[in-house]
């Protein structure tokens, strides 16, 4: 059978700067990531064939395609779920340039969530959650759907709100040595967490991901081709979607178990094509909307057996220097909070040996997308 | 108030319709297939059995009784409605009946209470609770599913 494994690589990234608020319209700013990452590539935008990026994206690939001068497109693609789909819109391009449906793939997500609407204040859209059977009882926002299966996870596996801490605190370390970051100037003290106010109990306002503008671009080509351009080619090792059975997106309150999420299906998937397993995994990008999301995560991706995520972030391990360094330009709680694709772009920083915190000799770096929705995950290698 | 200030009220689809529709008789009933070989709950409701692919369903009658499975107590920004009641709790409920069937909801002190009567230090995982039927919306358009505390 034909396998992803290490055929396409990521070539270019690009990215524009974070901010509470940019001047930029979403088209502006993601003409300018996608241009950056061609020009980091070496590669003309005029050979740009293929295109994905996600539902909730609102700049369309005929508006980007024709303001960045793409020639014919041949694979154009979208991904739903949020932030589940950020690693999927590098699998989908992997996929077509293996396949000979593109040879230049762009992937993108451009989004003033900083100073535009928060989603979940539009009540005429129903977002995708079965929204009829929790929002007229006050479960409007992802936080109040995310901290329900918080409490219950802290509940049955006694993780606390140190195991929470200590994720923010990893991430706005790693801010702090990023002056891309929105939190770079801004260190984050315990007393500091344990006194912020709530947004919903169990959960308080730094275990919120930021509201950002900014915009971000990566090119993916075939591995071949990545040898020849301008940078170290970072491969796509793996790639991999999940839909657990039963799930219900981010309320999945009514299956068997509803903290096994779909991260446990993408890893299924993700490690079953990989040739190396978490234990030779140098740094990991794990989603970070919320701190929850990532002791789940490091279950899901089998870092550490199921009720241990908790336990697994004392003692630095999350750190630089620690068992499993993770999002090392600050992730979504303290870089950047633009669905994810600056995890993506920061792992092939770790690979290219060019982050602000970056671990000695990384070769192989896991970047997971929002867990809790149907998500997705790429396993990258230099 | 107009309806734009107003907590939000459930807008149902062609699926989810019917458990409404008992709500309003003060009925809490959950979709069941009617296969007979097969007869599994499922929830949120939808067109077919996950278990054996029949398109014949009925409702099958609750008793109403739960625990708490967990709960969240929001804080604002919020939705001005919600943001004047905040914090208030809202919880899921798993049924005493079929507990892997949770039902989200608040605890409220009495079925037409607000959403914050009830102090959050009462609220504990596995709290036993029952189900109480509050009308909402213009004349009660939609009767909401509330939760009381048991005693």
């Amino acid at each position: 059978m034909a396998t992803l494994k290490d055929a396409t690589a990521i070539a270019g990234i690009g990215q524009t700067a974070f901010a509470k608020r940019l001047p930029e319209s979403e088209k502006t700013l993601a003409c300018r990531a996608i241009l950056a990452a061609l020009d980091d590539a070496g590669i003309a935008p005029s050979e740009v064939d293929g295109f994905a990026s996600y539902t909730m994206e609102e700049t369309d690939e005929v508006e980007v395609a024709k303001a960045i001068g793409a020639g014919d497109v041949t694979f154009f693609s979208k991904v739903g779920y949020g932030g589940g789909g950020s690693c999927a819109t590098l699998g989908h391009l992997a996929a077509a340039i293996a396949t000979g449906q593109a040879s230049v793939g762009v992937a993108w997500r451009s989004r003033k969530r900083g100073s535009g609407p928060r989603p979940w204040k539009n009540t005429a859209v129903q977002l995708p959650t079965p929204a009829q059977w929790t929002r007229p009882y006050g479960l409007l926002r992802p936080a109040d759907e995310i901290g329900m299966l918080a409490r219950r996870y802290m509940h049955e596996y006694g993780a606390t709100r140190d195991h929470l801490f200590n994720v923010a605190l990893a991430c706005r370390n790693r801010a702090n040595q990023n002056p891309d970051a929105i939190m770079y100037d801004r260190p984050l003290t315990r007393e500091m967490y344990m006194t912020s106010r709530w947004i919903s109990e169990p959960l308080c306002l730094f275990d919120n991901c930021l509201e950002t503008d900014g915009a971000l671009a990566c090119v993916i080509v075939a591995a071949e081709r990545a040898r020849d351009c301008r940078q170290k080619p970072v491969y796509l090792h793996s790639v991999a979607q999940g839909l657990p059975a039963q799930h219900h997106g981010m309320v999945n309150y009514w299956n068997d178990d509803p903290l096994t999420g779909p991260a446990w299906a993408a890893a299924r998937q993700l490690w079953k094509q990989a040739d190396f397993g978490p234990n030779d995994v140098h740094v990991a990008q794990i989603y970070d909307a919320f701190t929850p999301l990532v002791p789940l995560s490091l279950e899901g991706y089998g870092f550490c057996a199921r009720g241990e995520g908790g336990a697994f972030t004392e003692g630095g391990a999350l750190e630089s220097g620690g068992r499993l360094p993770v999002n090392t330009g600050g992730g979504g709680l303290s870089e950047a909070y633009v669905h994810g694709f600056n995890l993506i772009t920061e792992g092939v920083k770790q690979l290219r040996g060019t982050s602000t915190a970056q671990v000695p000799d990384a070769a192989t770096c896991l970047v997971t997308a929002g867990e809790g929705v149907p998500t997705s995950a790429v396993l990258l290698r230099s | 108030m107009s309806l734009s200030d107003a907590l939000l009220l459930p807008v149902t689809d062609e699926d989810g319709a019917p458990f409404w529709e008992y709500t309003a008789r003060g009925e809490l009933r959950v979709q069941a297939c009617a296969s007979p070989a097969c007869g599994e709950l499922r929830f949120p409701p939808r067109p077919c059995c996950p278990h054996c692919g029949s398109f014949a369903s009925e409702w099958r009658l609750m008793s109403g009784r739960g625990r708490l499975w967990s709960y969240v107590i929001p804080h604002p920004p919020l939705l001005p409605a919600y943001a004047e009641q905040a914090p208030y709790n809202a919880v899921l409920v798993e049924l005493a009946d079929a507990p892997q069937i949770r039902l989200a909801g608040n605890v409220v002190a009495s079925p037409d209470a607000p959403l914050n009567s009830v102090d959050p230090a009462r609220l504990r995982i596995g709290a036993p609770v029952r189900a109480a039927f509050c009308p909402a919306g213009p004349s009660g358009s939609v009767t909401l599913v509330r939760w009381l505390l048991e005693r």
